[in-house]
């Protein structure tokens, strides 16, 4: 095989010292030739494993070859068939554990390069054409409500519009696409892509209601009673944890939601232009090791911090974060702290934090998670002086919907229980999909669920008397 | 003071929640009690105290005007019930959210003492809308330009000393004034429960920003409150916690170059949807 095809066309980057200073997205995609060449490593396999192995059921090679053949908007095209959200996808889902992951090139080199090939051609399709929503089908008269409008609310929107269904998400915040606008900073996914998008699923005829907070300003039994046939409850996994440790609520101390919300949705990072402010730290501690805690850190590095920590009881191996995302935060100088776990908040005295006192871990047998469980080191204690600390160890469900909709049934955790394959729910006519069901996941997982349970309430809705 | 036209909002919204207003496109999201509501006619009343950019660039609002953006109701009701004899408290501002729970205890059929109070005679308001729901009312300012010269927490100590058994109390107003009513009701051990305000993002449950100590348990106002027992909270966490953004809000009341002078006004802002 000769050797170009061997390994990824890289895709080029802002440099990482530019980068750690500023807002703009850090890759920068494909040209229309590094996209063709990447395209032409693909082998073309009969049984395309990679496609087994997408959440959405994207015609993986289809789509290649389109880029081989230059059919840029035909690849385009081809992927919204099964995705509605592909540049969001291309830039956020974790393709190394997915669809790359089984790549047959990838046994023995590097895979194919498929979300990047996803992103460039959704990319191109934004830039060079006007968007066409494609042919609406005859109504078939049914209404669905759609609660929450992240990656799995507006998929199961755009998969159920697409089908006749009448379909209106409710959206608590001002702004439409969830985690997507929140959560996810600006450097990692600009939200001109975000709103691309959800305009897209709008064309399909999708209502979109801001400003409605299901199970306060309208219950779930409401939605079914004001004539929805069927409700799709895909609110997230929205309550963050905390560590229970002393100090927690020092002036300096934020969950990582409340720091991503105020710089992505709020644009606190352009105060004072905009009004809501945030503490830009000058020396930041991070506490926990998936994405959110790297995108934590890297905005509080970009938020102007002289030293950002992250703080991770287990060691690199187990941290949930995506390789991309750790190598990337390390190179624009995130200072991680491996096997480190903090203990409590050391505070000024006036209630401001001052330091953040931890202990050093090291790893003991595997626990239920199969990943060896940290121990605490006995007389490690020691102290790590900063001025803003962002919790990020994780979201639980938020029981507020649960709790205002009776005869909804929820799990230990406050997780909504649903059907795994087709989201149905302990009422008849709800259906759940995403976060709120399987805790914090990925993107992808949750769009996977919505589309699942897309087909679901499409047989549900033409078979109900209702 | 404004009212404001949203049918969905004012359908649903009981005594003690609030709602979240954002004003224009580079707005806050900022909290505000709903201080009045009438579901037959689609309107909520509002009253804001102009002492931050957001408050300031409300208050120049005209009627007719659109508040951007608009969410509720918000946060758990006020636990409304026949508990006997119940004094409820609204200092200066509290006096608007303080207003749709007397009225709701009364309706409930308790005997209702009502206190409210201001550092002044120009800032009291809505004296007659409390006293026709309430059996008792007594006003306080704290220059004596009308009612008893004093704090409200001088009138709370006096009715707990002259009544021979009180069942509830709830206060609303500026955190000094709620501590120092719940100090008052600790020693006689009268069960009071307070109405907090602290700083909130989303106040859907999902930033955290709102965290309050209650007991020894950390709480989310916004959807475990606001109200909660006054006798639990960490009051003084509350005022520092408050206080996080005081230099940004300087800053950004410097950048707000609005030649306004504050008055009180009242006009309906319409809402979209």
């Amino acid at each position: 095989m000769e050797e170009w095809k061997k390994h990824k066309q890289p895709m080029r980057r802002q440099d990482p010292h530019v980068r750690a200073r500023n807002f703009d997205e850090v890759a920068l995609g494909y040209t229309e030739e590094e996209a063709v060449q990447e395209a032409e490593r693909c082998l073309a396999c009969k049984k395309s494993p990679c496609v087994e192995a997408c959440p959405v059921e994207i015609d993986i090679l289809g789509f290649i070859e389109l880029v081989q053949q230059r059919d840029f908007l035909g690849a385009a095209r081809k992927i919204k068939e099964k995705n509605a959200l592909p540049a969001i996808c291309g830039r956020v889902c974790p393709q190394e554990d997915q669809c790359e992951e089984l790549c047959v090139l990838g046994k023995k080199f590097e895979p194919v390069s498929i979300g990047r090939l996803e992103r460039f051609v959704a990319d191109w399709e934004a830039a060079n054409t006007e968007t066409l929503a494609p042919e609406r089908p005859a109504p078939t008269g049914k209404r669905v409500a759609v609660v929450g409008s992240g990656p799995a609310g507006l998929t199961v929107a755009a998969d159920l519009a697409n089908l006749g269904h009448s379909v209106t998400i409710f959206e608590a915040f001002h702004k439409a696409g969830g985690v997507l606008v929140y959560g996810i900073p600006e450097f990692r996914l600009p939200k001109a892509i975000v709103q691309r998008e959800v305009e897209f699923v709008k064309s399909l005829g999708v209502e979109l209601r801001l400003n409605y907070l299901v199970g306060r300003t309208i219950t779930v039994d409401e939605l079914l009673a004001q004539g929805y046939q069927a409700v799709f409850i895909a609110v997230g996994a929205g309550l963050p944890y905390f560590m229970n440790i002393p100090g927690e609520n020092y002036n300096g101390v934020y969950s990582a939601n409340e720091f991503l919300t105020r710089s992505n949705l709020m644009k606190a990072y352009r105060f004072p232009e905009y009004d809501t402010p945030i503490k830009r730290g000058k020396r930041v501690a991070v506490v926990g090791g998936g994405n959110v805690a790297m995108d934590s850190a890297r905005t509080a590095l970009r938020l102007g911090a002289e030293h950002v920590y992250n703080v991770y009881r287990r060691s690199r191996q187990e941290m949930p974060a995506r390789e991309e995302e750790i190598e990337n935060a390390i190179e624009e100088g995130i200072d991680i702290r491996f096997l480190t776990n903090p203990t409590r908040i050391l505070g000024d005295g006036k209630g401001w934090v001052l330091a953040i006192e931890c202990i050093k871990m090291r790893l003991g047998e595997p626990d239920q998670s199969g990943r060896r469980r940290p121990v605490p080191i006995e007389g490690s204690e020691h102290t790590i002086d900063v001025d803003v600390v962002i919790m990020a160890i994780g979201n639980g469900a938020n029981p507020l919907l649960p709790s205002t909709t009776p005869g909804l049934e929820t799990n230990k955790w406050g997780n909504i229980v649903a059907d795994e394959d087709t989201g149905k729910t302990s009422m008849e006519g709800v259906y759940a999909g995403g976060d709120i069901v399987t805790g914090a996941a990925t993107v992808i997982s949750a769009m996977g669920a919505a589309r699942r349970s897309a087909r679901a309430i499409h047989d549900y809705l033409m078979t109900s008397r209702k | 003071m404004f009212v404001v036209e949203t049918p969905r909002i004012a359908r649903k919204s009981k005594p003690g929640q609030f709602l979240v207003v954002r004003v224009d496109e580079r707005g806050e999201r900022i909290p505000l009690t709903i201080a009045d509501s009438d579901a037959e006619k689609g309107i909520i009343t509002l009253v804001i105290q102009e002492v931050g950019k957001s408050t300031i660039r409300m208050g120049v609002l005209r009627e007719g005007d659109t508040l951007l953006d608009l969410v509720g109701p918000l946060g758990k009701p006020s636990h409304i019930d026949y508990f006997g004899k119940v004094v409820l408290v609204g200092g200066g501002i509290g006096i608007a959210p303080i207003y749709p729970v007397v009225k709701a205890m009364k309706y409930a059929g308790n005997s209702v003492v009502s206190i409210i109070g201001a550092r002044t005679k120009e800032l009291l308001f809505w004296e007659d809308k409390v006293k026709e729901f309430s059996d008792e009312l007594l006003v306080t300012t704290d220059d004596g330009s009308c009612g008893h010269k004093g704090f409200v927490t001088d009138a709370v100590r006096e009715v707990v000393s002259r009544e021979p058994q009180v069942d509830l109390v709830v206060a609303i107003g500026p955190v000094i004034m709620m501590k120092a009513v719940a100090e008052v009701t600790r020693g006689p051990a009268i069960q009071t429960i307070v109405s907090l305000n602290p700083i909130m993002v989303d106040a859907t449950g999902m930033c955290g920003g709102c965290r309050v100590t209650v007991g020894d348990r950390t709480k989310f106002a916004c959807v475990d409150g606001p109200e909660f027992d006054g006798h639990l909270v960490d009051f003084d966490e509350l005022m520092r916690r408050r206080k996080m953004y005081v230099d940004e809000e300087k800053t950004a009341l410097q950048k707000c170059r609005l030649n306004h002078v504050a008055t009180q006004h009242t006009f309906r802002a319409e809402h979209k949807g």
